[in-house]
C-alpha cells in the first residue's frame, strides 16, 4: 500500500507511444516499418509519394467483397473499426481488440486475419472477404453448418467462427476432427458452443466437397 | 377463464421435438444486428475515461482541453474533484465526439491529479485484511464439537475458488438518444421490459417515455440488468449533444474491470464421519469477496443441508476492486466446489468410492430419490465402476507420466418463471403475430415461443410472427435466474389458447359444430370427432371478417396452474488426465445428468447443458482475476491473459436429461444455470483422484499441480 501525491493522463503509457499506439499512428505502407523508420517526427511528416501518410485522414480504397470501397480515414483506424463504423458491415464484432479472440475473423487475400490488428490502410490493394461476401444469393454452407449443428448462442463470436471456418476448409478440404481442434483454436466463445461448432466444420467440408462456393 | 394444460406429452406435434434456432441463421451469416452494430442518423461515439488507481481522492480535473477539440461535442465529469475513487476502473468522465479516435484523444487531454489511497486488493489470505473483514455472526445447529470428538473421521481442508470476470463477448453498453423529453435506447440488456424505468429514473424521464429496443445480445451471463452509471452518462452526452445517438461501450479492460463478476470463495472446512461413511458434522469458516460491497455468501453445506451437526462462520472482504453481479447461479458454484471438494477428501481419507459416499449421505438432501437414481444413470455413462480407482491409484496409460482420475459433484436450482405476458393477434388473412417484450440471450427464448404457438395453433413454425426485443410489447420479466422459459412458455399457451378459442367461436356456426368440439391441427380448424369437417386455417380467419384477434396470456409466477415449476437436481463427473511433469491437465469427457420439467426443445437445451459445462471447464482449468497487491491493478484484464477455455480444451461432453412423464408433469422449469453448478468440484476432484493429492485452490494452472505435487502451497 502507499500514499503519494502523483499525477497521470491515463489512457496515455508513460513512454508515450504503446505498441498498438505506434502501429495504428505510424499508418506507414507496407516494408518501412520493417525498415526500422521509428522516427516520431519522421511519421508525423506530410504524405510523401506512396510512403507516408496522416496522421490526418486520408483516401483509401478497400475492395471489399469485390467491390472497390473508397474512404476518407485517418491511418490509424483499423479494418474492424473501418467495417464496422464507415461502411457498416457489422458482422465482424470487436471483441478483444487486441488479436486473441478471433471474433472480428475476415478473410485476407485468402487468409484468415483478425481484423481489429490490420490497419485498414495496409489493407488495401488486398482482397478482403467479410461474412457479409460470401453467401451467395443463399447462405454459405458453413454458415448453415452452424445452424444444422447449432454451433452458436449469443451468436457474438458466431461470424468470426464462420469466416475462420470458412478459410481453414479452404485451405484443409477434408480434415479429421483432430484438425478441426487444431485449426479453430484462434477463435473463443463464451457461451460455450464448441460441441456444435466441431460438428458444424465436419458437416460443412462434406457440404462443400465439389460444391463451389465463394 | 379456461384451464390451462400442456398437451399429453404423447400427442404433441411440436413441443419437445427437436427444433432447430430460429434466428440461427440471421447470427451465422451476419445479419443479426446486435444493439452495438446499430448506427442510428448521426451517431457519435462516447468514451469512458477510468481511474487507473485502485484507491485516489481526485484533487483537480480540467476537461477543457477536450472540451475545445474540432469534433468533440460534449465532456461531463462523473467523479468530480475532492471525490474518492474505491478501484481500478471507476468511471470518472466521459466524451462524445464525431468519431471512435477523436473521442478516445479527448479522453488523454483530460488531466486528473489523483491523491493516493491506501488500497486492498487481494482477500485470499484473511490475516491481511484487517478491518476490511466483516465477520457474520456464528450459526450452529445440534453440537459440533461432541461430533467431532466422536468421530471415526475427520478431515480439515483449505480450498478455495477466485473472483472471476463474466468476460461477455459484447461488452456492456449502449447506443442512446435523449432529445426533449423523449430516449431511445439501443441496450445491451437481459432486461428489455424494465431497462427504461430504470434509465428513466436517473434520468427524471417518465419510463413511458423510453422506447427500447433490442434484437440480439452478445452475452449476458447476469451481469446485464441496469442501465449502468454509462449508459446514464451516454444520454447525458445524447443531451448536451443537441439530441444526437451516442455509442457508448466499454473497452475490453474496462468491461472485465468494472461491468461485474462473480465473488471469490475461500474455506476452511471439517468434517466429522463414520467409518461407514455417514457424515456427522460439518463446520467450515468461508470468506469472500464481491469488491467493495463484501462477498456473497455461499451456502454451505451444499446440497447437503440435513446434516444434523454444523457450525458456520463467514467473513465478507471489501476490496478495491470492481463490484460482483449475478452470474450464472450466483454463489452456487463457489458452494458446490467447497463442499464437493471437502466430501472427496473425506471419501479418500475413509478410503471410500466418492460414489459410495456421496449415496450413503443423500438422506440430507430434499431430493433422495433424484440423486439417488442421477448418481446411477451418470455413473453407467462414465462406467464409474469399471474405471474408478483409490486416489491416486490409477495405473498410468500410455506416457507414464500421465494419470487418469474420475470425479463428482452435486447440484441444485430452482428454475421457477417469472412474470410474462403474451399478446397473440390472429388477423382476418390468417398471418398470426406474437409480440412479447422478452430478449432472447442464445438460449433459444424465441424458438421456445414459436413452438409453444405452433403447438396451440396448429400451425406450422413458418407461419407464426414473433415480435420480442422491445419495450413496446406486453411485459416479460429479466433473464435471470433460469426464470425465462417457465415464464414465456405459460404465457404464450394461454395468449395463443385464448386467440384460438375466439377463433373457433367464430368458426364453429360454419362447420355446424359449436366450438368446444373443434381443434386446431395440421393447419386446419376441424370438428375433433368428424375431421372430415373441417376448414383451412385461412379459410377459417376469414370467418373473423374484418375484426381481427387480439388475445393477452398471463403467466404468474404465483399461480403456477401447472404450467411451471421449480426445483432441480443435478449430478455432474469428469474423467481427466494429469502430466505430472507439465502440471497440464486435460478434459477426457464429462458427463451431466440434469433434472429437469417439461422440455419444449431437447435440442436447444442440450445446447444450455453444453455450454454450461464449457463454461464451468474455463473457471476449472483457465479463469481467475489477477489482482497487483503494489499497483493495486487487475493484471490481466484482456482476452490474452484472462484466459477461456478454447474449441481443443473441452473434451467429449455426454447429456443426460432427465425427460420423463413424471418430471413432465411438473411442468416447464429453467435449466441454464443449474448444469454450470458442479463443473469445476467434478473436475478438482478428478485431478484430485488422478494425482493422489488435493489442488486445493482453482484454476487448475499448472504451476498449482505442480506445486500441490511437490507438497508446497501454490
Amino acid at each position: 500500500m502507499s500514499s503519494k501525491n502523483d499525477s497521470e493522463v491515463p489512457g496515455k503509457p508513460k513512454s508515450g507511444v504503446s505498441r498498438r499506439g505506434f502501429i495504428r499512428g505510424a499508418g506507414i505502407g507496407g516494408g518501412v516499418l520493417g525498415a526500422g523508420l521509428l522516427d516520431k517526427k519522421a511519421l508525423a511528416a506530410p504524405a510523401a509519394e506512396g510512403r507516408l501518410v496522416g496522421p490526418g485522414a486520408v483516401p483509401i480504397t478497400l475492395k471489399i467483397n469485390g467491390k472497390p470501397q473508397n474512404l476518407t480515414l485517418e491511418p490509424r483506424v483499423t479494418l474492424l473499426d473501418a467495417l464496422r463504423n464507415d461502411l457498416e458491415l457489422t458482422g465482424a464484432k470487436r471483441v478483444c481488440d487486441r488479436a486473441t479472440c478471433g471474433a472480428c475473423t475476415v478473410i485476407l487475400n485468402g487468409k484468415s486475419v483478425y481484423s481489429c490488428t490490420v490497419l485498414a490502410i495496409d489493407a488495401q490493394g488486398k482482397d478482403i472477404q467479410t461474412i457479409e461476401g460470401i453467401s451467395n444469393g443463399k447462405p454459405h454452407p458453413v454458415s448453415e453448418a452452424f445452424v444444422n449443428n447449432d454451433g452458436q448462442q449469443c451468436g457474438y463470436c458466431t461470424p468470426g467462427f464462420v469466416m475462420a471456418a470458412k478459410a481453414f476448409l479452404d485451405h484443409n478440404p477434408n480434415p479429421t476432427y483432430e484438425e478441426v481442434k487444431e485449426g479453430l483454436c484462434g477463435n473463443l466463445c463464451r457461451c460455450g458452443t464448441y460441441v456444435g461448432v466441431r460438428k458444424a466444420v465436419l458437416e460443412a467440408a462434406k457440404e462443400m466437397k465439389g460444391g463451389n462456393h465463394a | 377463464m379456461p384451464e390451462y394444460s400442456w398437451p399429453p406429452m404423447d400427442e404433441r406435434r411440436v413441443i419437445g421435438k427437436p427444433t432447430k434456432r430460429r434466428d440461427g441463421l440471421e447470427k451465422s451469416t451476419g445479419r443479426a444486428k446486435y444493439s452495438s452494430d446499430q448506427k442510428p442518423p448521426g451517431m457519435l461515439f462516447g468514451a469512458l475515461l477510468t481511474s487507473p488507481y485502485a484507491h485516489a481522492r481526485i484533487t483537480s480535473i480540467d476537461t477543457s482541453e477536450a472540451e475545445h477539440m474540432q469534433g468533440v461535442t460534449a465532456v461531463r465529469v462523473m467523479t468530480a474533484a475532492g471525490k474518492e475513487v474505491q478501484w481500478e476502473g471507476a468511471e470518472i468522465a466521459t466524451v462524445a465526439a464525431v468519431t471512435e479516435e477523436i473521442a478516445n484523444d479527448a479522453l488523454r487531454k483530460i488531466k486528473v491529479q489523483y491523491e493516493l489511497l491506501p488500497h486492498l486488493v487481494r482477500e485470499e489470505d484473511l490475516v491481511k485484511a484487517g478491518n476490511r473483514a466483516k465477520p457474520a455472526g456464528e450459526q450452529v445447529t445440534g453440537d459440533p464439537d461432541k461430533a467431532f470428538q466422536e468421530a471415526d473421521a475427520v478431515i480439515e481442508g483449505s480450498y478455495g475458488i477466485p473472483v472471476i470476470t463474466h468476460c461477455c463477448l459484447e461488452p456492456h453498453g449502449n447506443i442512446v438518444q435523449f432529445a426533449g423529453d423523449k430516449v431511445n435506447l439501443w441496450p445491451s440488456t437481459q432486461n428489455v421490459s424494465a431497462i427504461g424505468g430504470d434509465l428513466g429514473k436517473s434520468l427524471e424521464v417518465p419510463a413511458a417515455n423510453v422506447h427500447v429496443q433490442m434484437q440480439y445480445i452478445g452475452g449476458g451471463f447476469g451481469s446485464k440488468f441496469a442501465a449502468d452509471s454509462w449508459g446514464v452518462e451516454a444520454a447525458r452526452l445524447s443531451k448536451a449533444s443537441g439530441g444526437k445517438p451516442v455509442k457508448m461501450y466499454l473497452d475490453r479492460a474496462t468491461e472485465l474491470k468494472i461491468a461485474g463478476n462473480r465473488p471469490s470463495a475461500f474455506a476452511n472446512i471439517k468434517v466429522a464421519a463414520k467409518k461407514d461413511g455417514t457424515i456427522t458434522a460439518w463446520q467450515s469458516a468461508s470468506w469472500a469477496t464481491g469488491g467493495m460491497g463484501g462477498g456473497g455468501m455461499p451456502p454451505l453445506p451444499y446440497v447437503f443441508t440435513g446434516i444434523p451437526n454444523v457450525r458456520l462462520n463467514h467473513t465478507a472482504v471489501a476490496v478495491n476492486a470492481g463490484g460482483a453481479r449475478a452470474w450464472r447461479a450466483p454463489n452456487h458454484p463457489q458452494a458446490s466446489f467447497l463442499t464437493c471438494s471437502a466430501l472427496e477428501d473425506l471419501a479418500a481419507k475413509l478410503r471410500m468410492d466418492p460414489l459410495e459416499l456421496f449415496n450413503k449421505n443423500l438422506g440430507y438432501t430434499a431430493r433422495e430419490a433424484t440423486y439417488k437414481a442421477q448418481l446411477q444413470k451418470a455413473a453407467e455413462i462414465m462406467e464409474w465402476q469399471k474405471r474408478w480407482h483409490p486416489r491416486g491409484e490409477g495405473a498410468s496409460s500410455g506416457h507414464s507420466s500421465v494419470k487418469q482420475g474420475l470425479g463428482l459433484a452435486i447440484n441444485t436450482w430452482g428454475g421457477g418463471g417469472h412474470a410474462s405476458q403474451c399478446r397473440t393477434t390472429i388477423n382476418p388473412d390468417g398471418s398470426v403475430v406474437l409480440e412479447i417484450g422478452t430478449q432472447d440471450l442464445g438460449t433459444g427464448t424465441r424458438t421456445a415461443i414459436v413452438m409453444v404457438a405452433a403447438e396451440t395453433l396448429g400451425l406450422p413454425l413458418g407461419a407464426i410472427t414473433l415480435r420480442i426485443g422491445d419495450s413496446d410489447y406486453p411485459p416479460d420479466g429479466a433473464s435471470g435466474g433460469s426464470t425465462t422459459i417457465g415464464g414465456v412458455s405459460p404465457s404464450t399457451l394461454k395468449s395463443t389458447t385464448n386467440a384460438r378459442n375466439k377463433l373457433f367461436a367464430a368458426v364453429a356456426p360454419a362447420l355446424g359444430a359449436t366450438p368446444d368440439q373443434l381443434a386446431a391441427v395440421d393447419g386446419r380448424i376441424q370438428v375433433k370427432d368428424n375431421p372430415s369437417k373441417s376448414l383451412p386455417w385461412q379459410d377459417a380467419c376469414r370467418k373473423l371478417g374484418t375484426n381481427k384477434i387480439s388475445e393477452m396470456g398471463e403467466n404468474n409466477p404465483r399461480q403456477p396452474g401447472g404450467l411451471m415449476s421449480q426445483g432441480v437436481g443435478g449430478i455432474q463427473m469428469a474423467d481427466v488426465s494429469v502430466d505430472t511433469e507439465t502440471g497440464i491437465v486435460k478434459m477426457n469427457k464429462f458427463v451431466a445428468v440434469q433434472d429437469c420439467g417439461l422440455v419444449v426443445n431437447p435440442w436447444l437445451a442440450e445446447s444450455q447443458i453444453h455450454g454450461a459445462a464449457i463454461m464451468g471447464i474455463c473457471a476449472a482449468l483457465f479463469e481467475e482475476r489477477v489482482m497487483d497487491e503494489q499497483t493495486g491493478k487487475y493484471l490481466n484484464a484482456d482476452m490474452e491473459f484472462y484466459k477461456l477455455a478454447g474449441i481443443a480444451d473441452i473434451g467429449e461432453i455426454v447429456v443426460h436429461m432427465d425427460i420423463t412423464p413424471e418430471n413432465d408433469k411438473r411442468g416447464v422449469i429453467g435449466l441454464g444455470e443449474p448444469p454450470a453448478i458442479g463443473v469445476i468440484a467434478c473436475i478438482g476432484n478428478a485431478v484430485a483422484n488422478a494425482i493422489g493429492v488435493r489442488v486445493t485452490h482453482v484454476p487448475l494452472t499448472a504451476d498449482r499441480v505442480l506445486a500441490a505435487l511437490e507438497g508446497r502451497n501454490a
